[in-house]
């Protein structure tokens, strides 16, 4: 017999009590979990990943947690010893703006051979979500790759990939801004 | 690899439940898109036992001034992290945080009238065993009142955010108390579709795990998804 699922509850406004207790002014651990993805000498094009997350009203959020997961420069995941590719923010608590210094990642193959363009995974939980947001951030100077990969291409609506692609702005950073509710919500993912 | 089904979502809470007011402008308007899971799904970050420090999985003391307590009834928290075809989880990183036993939490933004407790910090982790085993030591936290309706109690809980062993597998929920009577006039709790589905979420007392003159002892076992269908090379023999 095929168990169900523990459901999903909300993170609440505390979650970084729990998962970035240093963030929070609480002397738990030596380093919160997640703080650097890099974290000896590492392949790659290192980059920055900058952005917000926004509710329906505009505001960007206070008090979500975001995590990033990722391939590295290779494309593999979990494979480089100087490179974690998981990432964890509480973000700025003030103006709710998140950073993750990372490597750019490379194309990841799927099992049938077909090549996903570069894209990290984000995953989004806070008060008033009640099952954490995953979405992809896709590159917006990777036309190419963006225009065969196989997720982007199988949008039922085409023009919503453009609210998974992080614009670069200069200096290796690109902004990626998560739009909860509303115009330009962003593509969210069941997978 | 292993490919994951998607999750069930009657199961889980809707991304809107109006009584819960925190959703109203956080809830996606267009359903999730499915695709079949990929490589970035199918793997997750590992975490060594090395991480964990001698006291992260006792709330009792991790915050605690030397030789002192957090206040509170003494509990132990256990359960088995399983997958849904019923198979253990090692290996898999466990983070709880929960409010002190008069129902507040050590945190900036949180204002509730009941004090801090000097020796209760509220966070604490583990990592289960071999058999996807998990326990931690805590006190029972409180109930507390939270600006939403004119009038509405969370039930006592522990938040626990969960790493399986791929990204398909990441999940943050609630622990809720057997018999609580806030459960049912919850609207976070009320957010879950099903009663079947809050009894899941709701740990039972366990008095065989009981610390004679010591600790209470609550069970919670907690399942992430699973695989699509049990590998071949594991079936017995003529099943
Ligand atoms: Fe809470």
């Amino acid at each position: 017999m095929r168990l169900k699922e523990s459901p999903s509850q909300t993170a609440g406004p505390y979650v970084h009590i729990g998962c970035t207790p240093r963030a929070t002014g609480l002397a738990f651990a030596d380093h919160d979990l997640g703080s650097s993805l890099i974290t000896g000498s590492v392949d790659g094009t290192q980059i920055t990943i900058t952005g917000s997350v926004i509710d329906g009203a505009g505001d960007p959020l206070l008090d979500a947690m975001v995590e990033i997961w990722q391939a590295d420069g290779d494309g593999q995941f979990g494979k480089s010893k100087g490179f974690t590719g998981w990432g964890r923010t509480a973000g700025d608590m003030d103006t709710g703006a998140f950073t993750f210094e990372t490597v750019k990642p490379g194309p990841v193959a799927l099992a049938d051979g077909r090549l996903q363009a570069p894209h990290v995974t984000f995953w989004i939980v806070a008060r008033g979500i009640n099952l954490g947001l995953q979405t992809r951030m896709y590159f917006a100077d990777e036309e190419t790759a963006n225009a065969s990969d196989p997720l982007l291409c199988a949008l039922p609506d085409p023009s919503r990939a453009a609210t998974m692609l992080g614009h670069p702005t200069g200096d290796n950073t690109y902004r990626f801004d998560i739009r909860l509710q509303g115009e330009g919500e962003t593509v969210f993912l069941d997978i | 690899m292993t490919m994951f089904p998607p999750r069930d979502r009657t199961w889980h809470p809707p991304a809107l439940h109006m009584p819960y007011k925190s959703s109203r402008l956080r809830s996606p308007t267009h359903a999730p898109i499915q695709f079949p899971t990929t490589p970035a799904e199918e793997a997750g970050p590992t975490f060594g036992h090395g991480i964990l420090g001698a006291l992260d999985a006792d709330l009792i003391t991790n915050f605690a001034k030397p030789g002192e307590m957090a206040l509170g009834p003494r509990l132990i928290v256990h359960g088995t992290l399983r997958d849904e075809t019923g198979r253990g989880v090692p290996d898999a990183l466990i983070e709880v945080w929960q409010a002190n036993a008069g129902g507040r939490y050590r945190h900036k933004k949180e204002g509730y009238l009941a004090p801090l407790d000097p020796n209760f910090g509220g966070c604490g982790r583990m990592i289960t065993d071999a058999e996807g085993r998990y326990r931690f030591t805590t006190i029972q936290p409180g109930a507390y009142p939270w600006p939403n309706g004119p009038n509405d109690w969370r039930p006592a809980h522990i938040h626990f955010s969960v790493f399986g062993h791929s990204f398909a597998q990441r999940l943050i929920t609630q622990m809720y108390f057997e018999g609580d009577p806030l459960i049912p006039l919850c609207p976070i709790v009320g957010s879950i579709p099903s009663a079947e589905a809050v009894t899941a979420l709701t740990a039972t007392l366990d008095i065989e795990a009981t610390k004679p003159m010591d600790s209470l002892a609550y069970r919670f076992d907690i399942t992430l998804r699973g695989p699509n269908q049990t590998h071949f090379e594991n079936q017995p023999e003529g099943m």
